[in-house]
């Protein structure tokens, strides 16, 4: 069980720093670094327009967006739960 | 974070797909190898696809006031090496790509290049260096991942700022720059995602030792000893 200690601690200090970034950053909404990192391209170059675009689907908004997000954890959380639990029961029959 | 659709002009987009199309070639190749010889490693194989596809879809706030997300790939990549890992990063970044809107085709081999081939590479060299030198396994993955998903932003990093060298100070400007707002932010979720690693990997480890002593993550001896200090 020692490790999963040390996880939960690490888990809590996570969240420390999240609510320290919360009140040094009063005004931020916690977006994407990638958007920030589109910030900086448009200082060094104004100019810039991105040159491809809108072959895949683009979800109309942040509901639908945290809908597909939400989807794909869920579809990895099943196959790691259902492998991990058909070892266990396997392991424990023998 | 990946690169946005359309944010690499040539000729950086060509030259990241001709560094990626080789080593994902080698993946399939090593994969193929892999499942037909030794069929007890697909459930494995799936659970590292798996925890690449959570991990990649958690954006976790940041102290610096920003969000990004952590790779996943250093599971995969101590388990199989860092070829195999590509092909599943593939899997995950057209995911993304087709369906969210978060990365891009023209930026894939990019995207590829860091998340899937060099993060992974410097998890694996880590992890057998390290694991040769006698270090505690479970420091060992969490030092590895966490050093891999720092290795995945600062290649991001260096990819914007070789393609948006700033007019004064050149790419390397521009690297301090784009290395200001990743590689700072990518640090606490680094941790987050070294603990998580080294936690399944533990479960790894208790179900299922005998393939990881097959792929040589670990000698049995070593096996024997973790599986005693669980009980």
């Amino acid at each position: 069980m020692k490790l999963e200690y040390i996880v939960g601690i690490v888990i809590i200090l996570f969240a420390v720093q999240f609510f320290y970034g919360v009140a040094a950053n009063p005004d931020s909404e916690f977006g994407g670094a990638d958007g920030e990192a589109e910030g900086i391209i448009a200082q060094i170059n104004p100019d810039y327009e991105p040159w491809f675009g809108g072959i895949g689907f683009e979800p109309p908004g942040g509901e639908t967006e945290s809908l597909l997000f939400a989807l794909q954890a869920a579809f990895g959380a099943i196959i790691i739960g259902y492998i991990f639990g058909y070892y266990k029961g396997k392991g424990e029959n023998n | 974070m990946h690169i946005f659709e359309g944010f690499l002009p040539s000729p950086w987009w060509q030259i990241w797909f001709v560094v990626s199309i080789p080593v994902i070639l080698y993946g399939m190749y090593q994969l193929n190898k892999l499942v037909s010889q030794r069929r007890e490693i697909i459930p494995l194989l799936a659970v590292a696809g798996a925890f690449i596809f959570v991990l990649s879809s958690l954006k976790l706030p940041s102290v610096t006031g920003s969000s990004s997300h952590p790779t996943g790939t250093g599971m995969a990549a101590i388990l199989f090496g860092p070829a195999i890992t590509s092909v599943l990063s593939v899997i995950v970044l057209l995911y993304q790509s087709l369906f969210l809107a978060h990365g891009g085709l023209t930026t894939l081999g990019a995207n590829v290049a860091s998340m899937g081939i060099i993060g992974p590479f410097v998890a694996y060299l880590f992890y057998r260096t390290a694991s040769k030198a006698g270090m505690n396994f479970y420091l060992n993955v969490f030092l590895a991942t966490a050093i891999a998903n720092w290795a995945t932003y600062v290649v991001t990093s260096l990819q914007l700022a070789l393609a948006f060298p700033a007019a004064q100070g050149g790419a390397l400007a521009s690297f301090v720059a784009f290395g200001a707002v990743f590689a700072t932010t990518q640090v606490p979720l680094a941790i987050m995602e070294g603990a998580l690693t080294a936690l399944i990997m533990k479960y790894v480890v208790q179900i299922k030792s005998d393939v990881l002593i097959d792929l040589r993550v670990l000698t049995s001896a070593a096996a024997t000893k973790l599986k005693e200090t669980m009980q």
